[in-house]
């Protein structure tokens, strides 16, 4: 359980006294946002932005009923995923279309953000979509870059326009005339990654936005990056106003409260998700799944709906009856992972939380599918009775039992332990409010 | 003047910097509970984690009022004794040969240009040095690498991309030990931590080197991006699970972010700062110094 532990657990014990009356007082909502303040900061989202938000935020929070379905600590948590999600836009990957060809898009960005690699990626996209795009050499500095241009385009099978290591301004613009005339109707222009302080080379990509017309400029920005994001976005749109975000590496663990800054300080709408390290490996930007990830709760938003749709407030009270009264058998045990399987598997459901994978190695065996299996397997071998009373299971039975669902006996008195374990667990949550699933 | 004193002189200058923060919090009037929250979001907001945040504050907060203390100098001054204490052991690196350094990280950080910049560093220390382009994923990645040999003037050893990374490791050690090479610097494909089979992909290349060559010490330094944020920690925390992390280097600090989560590295994990990356040419690299380090910070 300690994995759910961080934002929810924290906003729960902030409100665990004040369950009873009907509203969101200021005061816990000030606590529970000075709670929220450090979740976004952590989740490297910059502290003026966390401010700005914070404020907003707790506007809205204070003398809001409290919803019947929901405990006042998830329903901040709803709150703030629906204002996180709202600042960062909708989803809109739709690329800017010139009315006279060919529509000229230009990357930018700081060194190593994945500009290159990006541009495969959109290049692929494009010809997915049945145009004719052109990639455009001008990272005239990084060692091998051209090199690593013509290798991504030979892999999305596009052509690349280079001129060795001449001026990118006259490279673009020579680009740009090449699919003119060969009937490209879209370039997609790379450039070196700079930094946001290089005076000579943020001129030159100005220069380049003076000399030829560029429909679109996307800045590329590193998921993992931490609170230098405002410094950078800002900078960059200033000098060169983007026109769109691209957000890469999110196939990591980060929480990517980068992305939050970036909208906040350019109001840019963040235009795809880079996701890996396959030219296929791009994806739309979706701000509510971003936004629970920046919250650190993977989509255990979505999760509590699908529990509600999965589970009956029914099936869940007669659970938590059973804890109460300590009748709580292996039958029910088996019951439980039914409800867990009816929300996706264990597996599906750890995997839904950013970082969780790698974290708790989701082979590992207690949530392992198999397991599952095995265990069902085991309690099945079980006579009515001994379900109902394991303390009964001598050793002749407990062979009986791992003959019959082809496990072990050790399988099948460390089942019996899990389950002593997940009894006493319970015992421990008795008394608190509602049933809660296994989060 | 130091180097850091000159990066952090262009922070100064921008008002996000936490340099400027921090003045802001210690210029008003009065030291109370306010006080040291509002420190709290300052540092973690120099990218430094929540919980070595929060240590720091900690520490700071019940010294200063056992202590009874309302001097804001005094409070300013022991602050940075606390961030000091945290990078206690960040300089405690010592290059020994003959040595093989591996360089690891997600993709990106600046490894290949690094490896580059310390191939020249130690050559002018009078070392020997071959690096080995064990990075045969990414597209062109060895005639990048190539590249920086020819600058730095050492030997490179390459394979052909798609082939196996361990082979080249294998092929790389078998050529300095019949050299007497002083240093062998393997570059690696970028990866993200999170990928497994990735990392075992490094853990093979470092079982081949410590097979190959067990004379050698075995140096794994991890590179990271100073523009990086909290992540980092997730970074070092799961490459060195994977293999062990000797040593930082520390790139990109000629940008306007400072690479606060060295901080948290070193006090939460004990990792050593090796080096510091200020550029993209050949002699921008320099050896750590945490004075200068929290000096900068403070923007003085
Ligand atoms: N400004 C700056 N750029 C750097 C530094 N180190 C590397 N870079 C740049 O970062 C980009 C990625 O570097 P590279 O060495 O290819 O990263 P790798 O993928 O980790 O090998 C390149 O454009 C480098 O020129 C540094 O210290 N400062
Ligand atoms: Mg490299």
């Amino acid at each position: 359980m300690a994995l759910f532990a961080g934002l929810s657990e924290k906003l729960n014990h902030i409100f665990s006294k004040i369950t009873k009356r009907g509203k969101l007082t200021e005061l816990e909502i000030k606590q529970a946002m000075r709670e929220v303040r450090i979740a976004l900061l952590e989740a490297d989202v910059n502290l003026s932005v966390a401010k700005d938000f914070i404020s907003k935020v707790s506007e809205k929070a204070v003398g809001q009923e409290i919803l019947k379905s929901l405990s006042p600590a998830q329903q901040v948590i709803k709150i703030v995923n629906e204002e996180l999600t709202a600042l960062m836009g909708s989803t809109n990957s739709k690329l800017n279309v010139s009315s006279t060809p060919p529509t000229v898009i230009m990357m930018c960005g700081l060194q190593g953000a994945g500009k290159t690699t990006l541009c495969g990626k959109l290049a692929l996209h494009l010809k997915k979509q049945g145009k004719k795009p052109l990639l455009v050499a001008c990272d005239v500095y990084r060692p091998a870059a051209i090199g690593q241009l013509k290798i991504v385009g030979e892999k999305a099978g596009v052509e690349v326009f280079e001129k060795g290591q001449g001026n990118p301004v006259k490279i673009a613009e020579s680009g740009i005339e090449h699919a003119k005339k060969f009937g490209f109707d879209t370039v997609i222009v790379d450039t070196a990654g700079r930094l946001h302080i290089d005076e000579a080379l943020m001129q030159e990509l100005e220069n380049i936005t003076k000399t030829v017309r560029v429909d679109e400029i996307l800045l590329t920005v590193d998921s993992m990056t931490g609170q230098d994001a405002v410094n950078v976005a800002k900078t960059f749109n200033e000098r060169l106003e983007v026109t769109g975000v691209v957000l890469t590496k999110l196939d990591g663990d980060t929480r990517g409260g980068a992305c939050l800054s970036i909208k906040a300080v350019t109001g840019k709408p963040i235009k795809f998700s880079s996701v890996g390290e396959k030219l296929t490996d791009l994806e739309p930007f979706y701000p509510d799944r971003m936004a629970s990830r920046i919250l650190g709760m993977g989509d255990v938003l979505s999760l509590i709906e699908k529990a509600q749709q999965a589970v009956t407030e029914e099936e869940a009270l007669k659970i938590e009856k059973k804890f109460k009264e300590n009748s709580f058998t292996l039958e029910d045990y088996i019951e439980q992972f039914a409800m867990l399987k009816k929300m996706g598997g264990a597996k599906g459901l750890l995997e839904m939380l950013p970082g969780m994978g790698t974290k708790l190695k989701v082979s590992d065996a207690d949530i392992d599918e198999n397991k599952i299996e095995r265990t069902k397997a085991i309690i099945f071998s079980m006579t009515k009775k001994e379900r109902r009373e394991p303390s009964i299971l001598n050793y002749s039975r407990k062979m009986r039992i791992a003959k019959g669902s082809g496990t072990t006996i050790q399988e099948v008195n460390q089942l019996l332990k899990q389950f002593e374990q997940t009894k006493q667990m319970m015992k421990m949550m008795k008394g608190k409010r509602g049933f809660r699933l296994p989060f | 003047m130091g180097f850091f004193s000159k990066l952090f002189a262009a922070l100064k200058k921008t008002k996000d910097g936490i340099a400027e923060k921090l003045r802001g919090l210690f210029a008003r009037d009065k030291i109370g509970e306010d006080f040291y929250d509002d420190l709290l979001d300052i540092l973690i907001s120099s990218d430094i984690s929540v919980s070595t945040a929060d240590e720091i504050v900690e520490n700071l907060r019940d010294r200063m009022i056992s202590e009874k203390v309302k001097d804001k100098d005094y409070v300013l001054s022991e602050l940075k004794e606390e961030l000091k204490a945290c990078l206690d052991m960040a300089d405690d690196f010592e290059l020994e040969t003959p040595a093989v350094i591996m360089v690891i990280g997600v993709n990106g950080v600046g490894k290949t240009t690094s490896i580059g910049k310390l191939a020249r560093y130690l050559t002018a220390n009078k070392k020997s040095v071959t690096i080995a382009a064990a990075d045969t994923f990414r597209a062109a990645a060895s005639d990048q690498l190539e590249i920086w040999a020819d600058r730095a003037k050492v030997r490179i050893v390459k394979s052909s991309e798609g082939s196996d990374p361990s082979a080249v490791v294998f092929d790389a050690i078998s050529s300095v030990k019949a050299k007497g090479t002083d240093v062998l610097i393997i570059d690696t494909a970028g990866r993200l931590h999170t990928k497994s089979n990735l990392m075992e992909e490094l853990k093979k290349m470092s079982r081949v080197v410590e097979r190959e060559h067990p004379n050698a010490n075995f140096y794994k330094f991890i590179a990271l991006d100073a523009t990086t944020g909290q992540n980092a920690l997730s970074q070092v925390e799961v490459f060195d699970e994977a293999v062990g992390i000797d040593g930082i280097i520390l790139t990109k600090l000629d940008g306007t972010a400072k690479g606060g989560f060295v901080i948290s590295l070193c006090n939460e994990l004990q990792v050593p700062v090796a080096f510091v990356g200020t550029g993209e040419k050949l002699e921008d690299i320099e050896l750590f110094d945490k004075d200068e380090f929290i000096e900068g910070i403070f923007g003085e």
